[in-house]
């Protein structure tokens, strides 16, 4: 795979990930009814890092429902695409009925993912709300009316180029990448 | 899991597909199996899909798995039996299916009594065709959801010594197995009265064993098939007594072993025959985990042959 350019540095990163966690305790308090649904895969991680933090910071949240969401069966196009999908597991221990919900995913781009992920979370429950929040938003190129409540940065790029964040395992050596339309995509 | 695509669009038997074929559907099953097991259990992937059940034999438990795993699936289906349609009437196979065609189906899923009938449709119909029983070739779902619940028991089947015992010489189930059981990695015997074991079987790489106790006490899994009364055009056996006497497994075999063995069987039982009833609701049988994993299993199959559907297209 060829290299791609990086747009967020690894001591950036971690500034943008305490900034979320931060604003989820500014928003959810002690997450009382309050559940983090990560969308398979890079959603998943990108949640996972943002419970601990979130635990770390406020001493008093003891645990957090968290849920692993995997959208594949819900996609629309998943007959059109040019690679198939791997599908991962879900794994959503309790209901969602009457629960906010704080959807994590790690790059809005077209924004079919969270479509399908809206109608996914449907078959758990109806949360009394859904708030968004992503690592990168590509503000230019929605196909439909959804937007992040909550954003790490912002990304403008042109049309055929992938995003992509990238998680170490090394601590503090993650980083988002941006490659060329050939090369990098998954 | 390196493979994400099938690598065949139809699924007419476990000999044409590949090793790494079935791990992903035995992968990919895993996650349906948590679908069905939701408060909510319908995904919309096949939504605009339709696919036609065509069965040119009686059916029931396989008929049930893939209407329910089709509307699992959310797609639209048509049911066809055979005992209420033009076939009596005197219409080719081919006929029959180039009509229903026409009326723009997506998918078949076909039980039909002739060997090799998905084969010679797959040569002239270009939608998926999917085996739900060839006569006495094929059953390659059944196959695929027995390794699935052999997995789920026992964990990765490599080197894990199988046994199928009873009536080979008229099992799809039995021959469907062999194949999917080898391409996996385990050892396979079977082991039936010699009248009912076909000639040759032993050039599948399977041993063969006459004895039942020997058998067992080989075996970490004994999958048990049914005696096949409809297709006894002449006596295999003396009796269903004398067969129930020297291969039936009953309960005091088993506790002669002194190891944990693991019991399947295809359905339906015939109980006092293949197995005693205290074996069938025993610990060591996983008879009822087969069947609620043959839905997750065609689901599975369902969802990724019409994924390569499409593919195909563009």
């Amino acid at each position: 795979m060829a290299k791609g350019r990086q747009i967020l540095a690894p001591e950036r990163f971690g500034l943008v990930l305490h900034r979320l966690a931060h604003q989820l305790i500014e928003n959810f308090g002690l997450f009382e009814n309050v559940c983090i649904v990560g969308i398979q895969e890079k959603g998943v991680t990108l949640s996972e890092n943002l419970i601990t933090l979130i635990k770390s910071e406020e001493k008093k949240i003891k645990s957090i429902d968290f849920g692993k969401l995997d959208i594949s069966f819900y996609r629309d196009d998943y007959r059109f695409r040019a690679k198939p999908i791997k599908v991962s597991p879900t794994d959503i221990e309790f209901s969602l009925d009457g629960k906010q919900v704080i959807l994590v995913d790690d790059v809005l781009y077209t924004g079919r993912t969270i479509q399908a992920a809206l109608s996914a979370l449907q078959d758990f429950g109806r949360p009394s709300r859904v708030d968004l929040l992503v690592m990168v938003d590509r503000r230019f190129k929605r196909q439909l009316p959804i937007e992040a409540n909550f954003t790490g940065i912002t990304v403008d790029a042109v049309d055929d180029a992938y995003v992509k964040v990238i998680w170490n395992e090394k601590p503090g050596k993650n980083n988002i990448k941006i490659f060329s339309a050939d090369n990098g995509g998954e | 899991m390196s493979e994400l695509q099938l690598s065949t669009k139809h699924l007419l038997g476990i000999k044409y597909i590949t090793a790494d074929d079935i791990h992903l559907i035995l992968n990919t099953a895993e996650n349906f199996k948590e679908v069905i097991n939701r408060p909510i259990k319908k995904v919309p992937s096949l939504r605009d899909i339709t696919i036609a059940n065509l069965f040119f034999e009686n059916s029931t438990r396989t008929r049930i798995s893939f209407e329910l795993a089709e509307k699992r699936l959310s797609a639209d289906i048509v049911n066809f039996s055979a005992s209420s349609s033009s076939v009596k009437k005197g219409e080719t196979l081919l006929d029959t299916v180039n009509n229903i065609l026409s009326m723009k189906v997506d998918m078949i899923v076909m039980r039909h009594p002739a060997p090799g009938a998905h084969f010679f449709l797959s040569n002239h119909i270009d939608v998926n065709i999917i085996n739900a029983g060839d006569g006495t070739h094929e059953h390659p779902t059944q196959a695929l959801l027995d390794a699935f619940s052999m997995k789920e028991r026992v964990g990765n089947l490599k080197g894990k010594k199988v046994v199928i015992v009873g009536d080979i010489l008229h099992s799809r189930v039995a021959l469907s197995n062999i194949f999917c059981l080898k391409k996996l990695g385990a050892e396979v015997m079977v082991c039936g009265p010699p009248t009912l074991i076909p000639k040759h079987i032993d050039q599948l790489g399977v041993e063969v064993e006459y004895d039942v106790k020997k058998a067992l006490k080989w075996c970490d899994i004994a999958n048990v098939l049914r005696i096949q009364l409809e297709r006894q055009d002449i006596k295999y056996i003396p009796s269903l007594r004398e067969y129930a006497m020297y291969y039936g497994i009953k309960k005091s075999m088993l506790d002669t072993l002194n190891k944990e063995i693991v019991i399947m069987h295809p359905g339906p039982i015939n109980r006092g025959v293949e197995l005693s009833s205290d074996v069938a609701d025993s610990e060591h049988s996983i008879i009822l985990d087969q069947v609620e994993n043959g839905v997750a299993v065609r689901m599975a199959v369902l969802y990724l042959l019409a994924g390569k559907r499409n593919l195909a297209k563009t």
